[in-house]
């Protein structure tokens, strides 16, 4: 095929890009060369849109081993023990695919831990979805939660905690983003530079196919009516191959003979030979005819850009090839020495022995494009006031079962009874909770981990609402009692190159990097997925966050539930009634504009370090942050999950009672502790000038409001529990 | 007291089987399917997981193992033969057990706890387990048991159902069967009750911060059975 301009826009690139590839090479690349070039030029593999915003991230830190950069970020527990993790997004594979896009996300991903010699410990999720009344919905999410569920299942890894929503922005683009956490000691990290010339480099795994070729330009572009055209470049996973290669890499890394270990992620051998030669400034030489395959008569151009799944990329120490090939024979998986390390800096193809690429490296990686695209700031928007007359009639028991009813606040358990989440034998607290909590097999350590989004806050205001999401994640790990210590983000957001879409991105990348710079809760890995719309509409801005903290001794785990009849409840933190973008005014005054609450990081902080401290003090028999829904939702689920009542006496300040239940301020927390605790705890939170409220005492079976309203938990239970069954059963 | 535990291409709760045993006071050796020879042993696991992908039937592939053939001769010859979930699958496959077990009525993967009523004490799985029920964990796609009317009579006849999905007070009823199977049965024996086939996860109720301890008593009772 002879190449030209049509030729390289059809493979997704620009024509100046494309000229500035025949300036790079100095002459007209080939196909293969072409092929290469649009995928390691595509949005997916170069974030070239987001690459100038995404530096302005904190990446650093005391429990920091390794930022952003790596197959996933790695931080500090203590005692030698490190904890690697990341999460990715593969959102447009599963729109297109729901089982096989899901399910290879959760591969890929385990695969970015296990890399770097860690085994997987946990896994975790963040899915969204169109509006339950789309079409389309149910199948999706069916699919999607088979695909998770059939992948991680497999691997015998536990999904320990995800989040759920739903939106009609999502109509036409679903979101899935798979996070895991690995275990590793760490001073036995792998990493994927080369080093050292005329070293084996090694391929590991299943065998090559056609599956998922442009799989990762696919991913870099926008929808239209032909997407059912693309259903070929969604990769096919095979959950038990990936367990052996797993078990087969933990074996051979266990010894000393891996230089650098790259797994073929987007863009397969492509992307995975570059970035080992990138990141040692070597050269890569490649004999495509040794490279394992599935199919007949492969060209050069489909082995280098087909994403098969679990395959792997080794450079080896010389000699140890016999040692490691064992080891592979043994897990029956392929292992073929392919190429090996030389100092052109280039990356040289053969095939039939014939020279088909000639590449230098940094043409590829250094010198490829990055924008500073056009973005639109976002303004404020302006408060609503709401008015007496359209709460007046409000009865506060009916408005509370329908915020539990309500599909992103209710049970969740149709979809995490799917996953295994008990494996492993170490998750001490399952999902369903705040976060999940697993411990460190072995040890007194338990490691807790959380994933966040909130769509709505960042789209009605992008910088607040990046701001608002690292602080859930902040709080959500408090409220089991860890501390916080890094995230890992995944981006998604519509077409860069619209400005208002950049807009959020820039904004919410602003606000996320604000929040974690304060709350010293460094981002270590992450993902962009832009491009997340159908022709012109983009999704609302949902960057998630994924937050891991540690718990040093696993007894003193908190959980949601209530405990104990007599027992007091308070909420930490100030109440101002802010009711704009809840889902108080979402949902129930189907009011959509004005502002989401306001950020206060100091109190964010303060807050929650407080309540840490209680917790050390053994002061804290159940906890749970308050977040949508209000206080009133956060309170009922802590009474649903402990089969218990409570007697709620509205503190009087200012603003009324529909305000102080249902606004979503923020930096909120809900309490119970003993009643002989009370001044303790008090004199904590005093000296620590942080706002509280009594709110109440636990009883048996019932919710009181002011003494005068009155609802059995069953009842609430019900509301909670039934939305989600009876949806997907129908 | 000696255990070993098979591990297939595609287990994944050999560690957490041989966490379990090792706990409870068993000295175990986890055994690589390839073998041809047993470790002596005084119990042999074969643990849960996705052996062979689940490919092709699940168990199918794991019961033509190379091990297989010693752990059959083991428990033709009175050897205590114990498999956990994809561990009952295989043994159904190698004809340890009889019956099948189908996809889950509701076709999804089933993970939770559940409760189960011991049917048969004299055996040395259960004989002096004082509780009637426990409280168990599973977490399958495949436990939806099945078999004929004449097998179904021969397991009443020689009273070989060893556990039943129930409520906590026992009660065995169709609202109280996960996955749809026959008389709600959750766990089997072979005739001579060496051999025990059960879809439940004792290994996952060994400690108070996990699902539950009903798991302990299962093992400490079991080591005790077979001193």
């Amino acid at each position: 095929m002879i190449v030209n301009e049509q030729v390289a826009v059809d493979h997704g690139l620009k024509k100046d890009e494309y000229a500035k590839i025949c300036e790079l090479l100095k002459r007209t690349p080939n196909i293969t060369e072409l092929g290469i070039f649009s995928a390691m030029w595509n949005e997916h593999c170069s974030y070239k849109s987001s690459r100038l915003h995404l530096k302005k991230l904190p990446t650093k830190g005391k429990k920091v081993i390794q930022g952003p950069g790596e197959n996933a970020g790695v931080i500090d527990i203590e005692d030698n023990d490190a904890i690697v993790f990341k999460i990715e997004s593969h959102n447009h594979p599963s729109f297109i695919e729901p089982y096989q896009g899901a399910a290879t996300g959760v591969g890929g991903i385990m695969r970015d831990v296990f890399t770097m010699g860690a085994r997987p410990i946990a896994n975790l999720n963040s899915i969204h979805f169109g509006s339950p009344q789309n079409k389309k919905t149910k199948n999706l999410l069916r699919g999607v939660v088979h695909g998770i569920g059939g992948y991680g299942n497999c691997m015998g890894v536990p999904t320990i905690a995800g989040q759920t929503s739903f939106d009609s922005s999502y109509n036409g683009n679903i979101l899935v983003n798979a996070m895991t956490l690995g275990l590793v000691k760490k001073d036995k990290i792998f990493y994927s530079k080369a080093a050292g010339l005329n070293k084996p480099v090694i391929y590991v795994g299943s065998k090559t196919g056609r599956d998922g070729i442009h799989g990762a330009s696919m991913a870099s572009a926008s929808f239209d009516e032909k997407i059912e055209e693309k259903k070929p470049t969604v990769q096919v996973g095979d959950p038990f191959t990936e367990k052996l290669l797993l078990e087969a890499c933990l074996e051979l890394m266990a010894g000393d003979s891996i230089i650098a270990i790259q797994d073929m992620g987007a863009a397969g051998l492509t992307s995975s030979s570059i970035e080992m030669a990138s990141k040692g400034k070597l050269g890569i030489e490649i004999n495509l005819n040794k490279v394992p395959c599935r199919e007949a008569k492969m060209t050069p151009y489909e082995i280098m850009l087909s994403e098969s799944q679990e395959r792997m990329l080794i450079v080896l120490e010389n000699g140890k090839e016999e040692q490691a090939k064992k080891i592979f024979d043994k897990w029956n998986l392929d292992f073929a020495v392919i190429g090996k390390t030389t100092k052109s800096k280039k990356i040289e193809l053969y095939f039939n022995e014939e020279k088909v690429a000639d590449i230098p490296v940094n043409t590829l990686v250094e010198n490829s494009p990055m924008y500073d695209r056009k973005w639109k700031k976002a303004k404020l928007p302006k408060k609503n006031k709401i008015k007496k007359e359209d709460i007046k009639h409000l009865k506060i028991i009916e408005v509370l079962k329908k915020i539990l009813a309500n599909p992103n606040v209710c049970n969740k358990e149709w979809i995490w009874q799917q996953y295994d989440h008990t494996v492993m034998g170490d998750t001490i607290q399952k999902p369903g909770g705040d976060a999940g909590v697993v411990r460190v097999h072995g040890t007194d350590k338990a490691v807790a981990a959380s994933v966040d989004s909130s769509a709505i806050y960042c789209w009605a205001h992008p910088l607040t609402g990046g701001k608002q999401v690292v602080c859930e994640s902040f709080r959500n790990l408090i409220s089991v009692g860890a501390k916080p210590i890094a995230i890992t983000n995944c981006l998604n957001f519509g077409s860069p190159e619209n400005e208002e879409n950049m807009g959020e991105f820039v904004e919410c990348v602003q606000g996320i990097g604000e929040a974690s710079d304060y709350l010293k809760f460094p981002v270590v890995s992450g993902n962009v997925s832009f491009y997340n719309q159908t022709k012109d509409q983009g999704i609302k801005p949902t960057p998630a966050i994924g937050g891991v903290g540690l718990i040093k001794d696993y007894k003193n785990m908190i959980t949601m539930d209530f405990k104990e009849v007599d027992n007091l409840v308070l909420v930490i933190g100030k109440t101002e009634g802010h009711i704009d973008q809840s889902l108080f005014a979402r949902t129930i005054l189907d009011e959509k504009n004005g502002p989401p609450p306001e950020v206060n990081l100091f109190n964010e902080k303060n807050n929650g370090e407080t309540l840490l401290k209680l917790i050390d003090n053994k002061l804290i028999k159940s906890a749970h942050d308050v977040s949508l829904g209000g206080i009133i939702t956060a309170v009922a689920k802590m009474c649903i999950k402990g089969k218990k009542g409570i007697n709620i006496k509205k503190p009087k300040y200012l603003i009324n009672e529909i305000e102080y239940l249902f606004a979503e301020d923020q930096g909120r927390y809900i309490i119970e502790i003993n009643k002989k605790d009370f001044k303790k705890v008090a004199d904590i939170l005093n000296k620590n000038a942080v706002h509280f409220d009594e709110l109440g005492t636990i009883i048996k079976n019932e919710v009181y409001i002011n003494d005068k309203t009155k609802v059995t938990i069953d009842e609430l239970s019900t509301s909670n529990k039934s939305w989600l069954t009876n949806y997907m059963s129908k | 007291m000696k255990s070993s535990v098979i591990t297939f291409p595609g287990s994944n709760c050999d560690r957490d089987m041989d966490v379990a045993l090792k706990k409870f006071g068993f000295k175990n050796k986890m055994v690589w399917h390839a073998d041809a020879e047993l470790p002596k042993s005084d119990l042999v696991v074969l643990p849960g997981g996705f052996s062979y992908g689940d490919y092709l039937r699940c168990g199918s592939m794991a019961s033509k193992s190379k091990i297989m053939q010693s752990v059959i001769n083991f428990a033709n010859s009175g050897g205590m033969v114990m498999g956990i979930c994809n561990g009952f699958q295989i043994l159904v496959e190698a004809g340890l057990v009889p019956g099948v077990l189908l996809r889950n009525k509701y076709l999804e993967f089933i993970c939770k706890n559940v409760f189960v009523k011991i049917n048969d004490k004299k055996n040395k799985y259960f004989k002096n387990v004082d509780n009637e029920v426990l409280e168990f964990h599973i977490a399958h796609n495949e436990g939806n048991y099945f078999c004929t009317n004449d097998q179904l009579k021969e397991i009443e006849d020689n009273n070989q159902i060893a556990i039943n999905y129930c409520n906590e007070n026992g009660k065995i009823e169709d609202q109280f069967n996960p996955n749809g199977s026959i008389k709600n049965i959750a766990g089997i024996f072979n005739k001579e009750k060496n051999v025990l086939g059960m879809m439940p996860h004792p290994e996952r109720m060994i400690d108070t911060s996990l699902s539950g301890e009903d798991g302990s008593l299962f093992f400490k009772n079991l080591i005790n059975n077979l001193k």
